[in-house]
């Protein structure tokens, strides 16, 4: 398996990362590194073998569907880049 | 009443209960070896104000004869930990200027006990790295050096096992996911302990590989690595992956009696190129133990080397999943855009901005192994021989095994700068002995028992059963015991 410019790029927006023409071959490049080393896993027999959801056998815990939280706003927006009136300023995503 | 940096946790505890010093005497000294210690760049916040009044509380607490364990004693926090009104973030750029509204589970813990904190340690980005060369604030600095080189400390707990090498703080907090606690441990002579998945809680922490990472101490001695995991451990209903279990008076386990104990040791940890000077190490520690009283039995874990490429599978599809919320809206860095872009230049270039190229590297790579077409052919690959390694631990330990002994790293502490060519996957091979403990979930310690050749602090490692810890710490302060590691970074700093 070889991952070419294409797919890199295509990679990059899947990440939401910003990726310049010009550093493409070299993300490339990386990329076919980490590849072939995880390649080595098709080695492995793991036929009828479970894929392992859970490290320690455990159920998760269920609680009463109440609310618990809430009423902070303020600590919510406090770190924000851009807030304004309550909320998270974005720039415009509908024309 | 000088030197009081130096103490262990254990020392200091019984000195304050004695009146002999006090948490303000103690924190001072700290802060007075950090103000020194500037070159090793292991603490990158300054929280002393706060740490002057929980010095002053503990004080207070002691005099009332109100004091736990922890009560009173300088800690270091490392950078991933969230903690309230001070900066927190992971040593990366997009988290510039965050500072929490919440106190993470395991810091607020340890500030209920008494314990003060120093300031925010230097680390890996994300906690992604084996040398903390991957960090918004520079590189921390290992304390011991044997020529003109700079020694990284490991990472991604770089700057914590720099601080309680040079004696900077009297312990620190780490976290693990392949190894990031117990590989610097090694590196820098230090105890560093990774408890079982699910023993400390996870809420507060940022996150890098959900289902690996687990919080634990790095401290001066064994015995201090008790003391402060029971102050980190136990259940959270904020973190449902937190186990609801009692948790054991550790310290009161180390009771220097380990005869009878079956202590394996694995053929296939006997990698290609490990160095005739590990290898010697670790015959001696399997030495040691027998001459304690363990018995030595050779047992196999088939799947090992198949480890670190499931890790790198694992650990980068949850990244990318986790670390999607970096996207310069709630918190962090935004990236400035021209009036012709739209939200989604906004994210890209946040991002890019952003995270350094290791992260960006670890993102897209996860983000590829998750995308439609070879989810199968990687992923659940992955979690299929995390199964498969998870059991080859599970039948070594049914067939009656206590502990598994094996090195913690296959060298010794490198230079800055020396390991970080094109090839990513050659640091990766820093974590070959460490990182099928997070996917098996299981208990490991490392603590150091030698020098190399060149003089540099070398570590071996005690794995453990699940929720094992006490009877693992009982082993591994008798091969502490044995090995009678002393030695210190000569002061250069």
């Amino acid at each position: 398996m070889s991952i070419d410019i294409d797919t890199a790029r295509r990679v990059a927006s899947l990440a939401r990362i910003r990726v310049e023409e010009d550093a493409l071959p070299e993300l490339a490049s990386e990329f076919n590194a980490v590849l072939g080393f995880i390649e080595q896993l098709t080695e492995v027999d793991v036929e009828g073998v479970e894929p392992m959801t859970s490290v320690t056998p455990q159920r998760l815990k269920r609680r009463e569907d109440v609310v618990t939280d809430g009423d902070q706003q303020d600590k919510i927006l406090k770190n924000a880049p851009d807030a304004r009136e309550g909320f998270f300023a974005v720039p415009k995503v509908v024309e | 009443m000088t030197d009081l940096n130096k103490l262990t946790l254990a020392e200091a505890r019984d000195g304050l209960r004695k009146g002999e010093f006090t948490s303000s005497d103690l924190t001072e000294a700290c802060l007075t070896s950090i103000k020194a210690a500037q070159k090793l760049n292991a603490f990158v916040h300054d929280t002393s104000e706060q740490a002057r009044e929980q010095a002053k509380a503990a004080d207070a607490r002691i005099a009332a004869g109100d004091a736990p364990n922890m009560c009173g004693l300088p800690i270091g926090v490392k950078d991933v930990f969230a903690t309230k009104g001070q900066p927190t973030q992971a040593a990366s750029k997009i988290l510039d200027g965050f500072k929490p509204e919440y106190e993470s589970t395991i810091t607020t813990k340890l500030f209920d006990a008494g314990a003060v904190m120093l300031g925010k340690l230097n680390m890996d980005e994300f906690a992604m790295g084996s040398s903390n060369e991957n960090s918004v604030y520079g590189p921390a600095v290992n304390p011991w050096k044997i020529d003109d080189r700079d020694l990284t400390p490991g990472g991604s707990s770089g700057g914590s096992a720099a601080a309680v090498a040079a004696d900077l703080c009297l312990a620190a907090t780490g976290t693990d996911t392949g190894g990031s606690i117990r590989q610097p441990a090694a590196f820098t002579g230090t105890v560093g302990i990774k408890p079982t998945y699910g023993r400390c809680s996870r809420w507060g922490v940022v996150a890098y590989a959900s289902s690996l990472d687990q919080a634990g101490p790095m401290t001066k001695s064994v015995r201090d690595a008790a003391i402060m995991l029971e102050a980190m451990a136990g259940h959270d209903a904020k973190d449902s992956t937190s186990a609801d279990l009692a948790v054991p008076d550790f310290e009161a386990m180390i009771t220097g009696d380990i005869k009878g104990k079956k202590i394996g040791i694995a053929k296939e940890y006997r990698i290609d190129g490990i160095s005739d000077e590990i290898a010697k190490l670790w015959d001696d520690g399997a030495a040691m133990l027998r001459d304690a009283g363990a018995e030595i039995v050779d047992v196999s874990l088939p799947h090992t080397q198949y480890a670190l490429p499931a890790y790198y599978v694992i650990a980068p599809a949850e990244a990318s999943s986790n670390l999607a919320r970096y996207d310069g809206v709630r918190y962090g860095h935004r990236a400035q855009i021209d009036a012709s872009e739209g939200i989604d230049d906004m994210y890209e270039k946040t991002r890019a901005e952003g995270f350094g190229r290791e992260v960006q590297r670890r993102i897209m790579v996860g983000t590829y192994v998750l995308s439609a077409g070879f989810y199968d052919a990687y992923y659940n690959r992955a979690r299929k021989v995390r199964t498969l390694i998870k059991r080859d631990f599970e039948q070594v330990f049914d067939s009656g095994v206590d502990a598994i002994l094996a090195p913690t790293t296959p060298s010794a502490a490198f230079g800055i700068g020396e390991v970080t060519g094109k090839d990513p996957i050659e640091m990766y091979l820093n974590d070959v002995f460490t990182v099928t403990l997070n996917l098996a979930g299981l208990p490991g310690i490392s603590v150091p028992t030698g020098l190399s050749s060149a003089g540099l602090p070398l570590g071996l490692q005690l794995i453990g059963r699940p929720w094992g810890e006490g009877d693992l710490l009982n082993i591994a302060h008798s091969l502490e015991q044995s090995a009678g590691f002393v030695s210190k970074p000569t002061k250069w700093w």
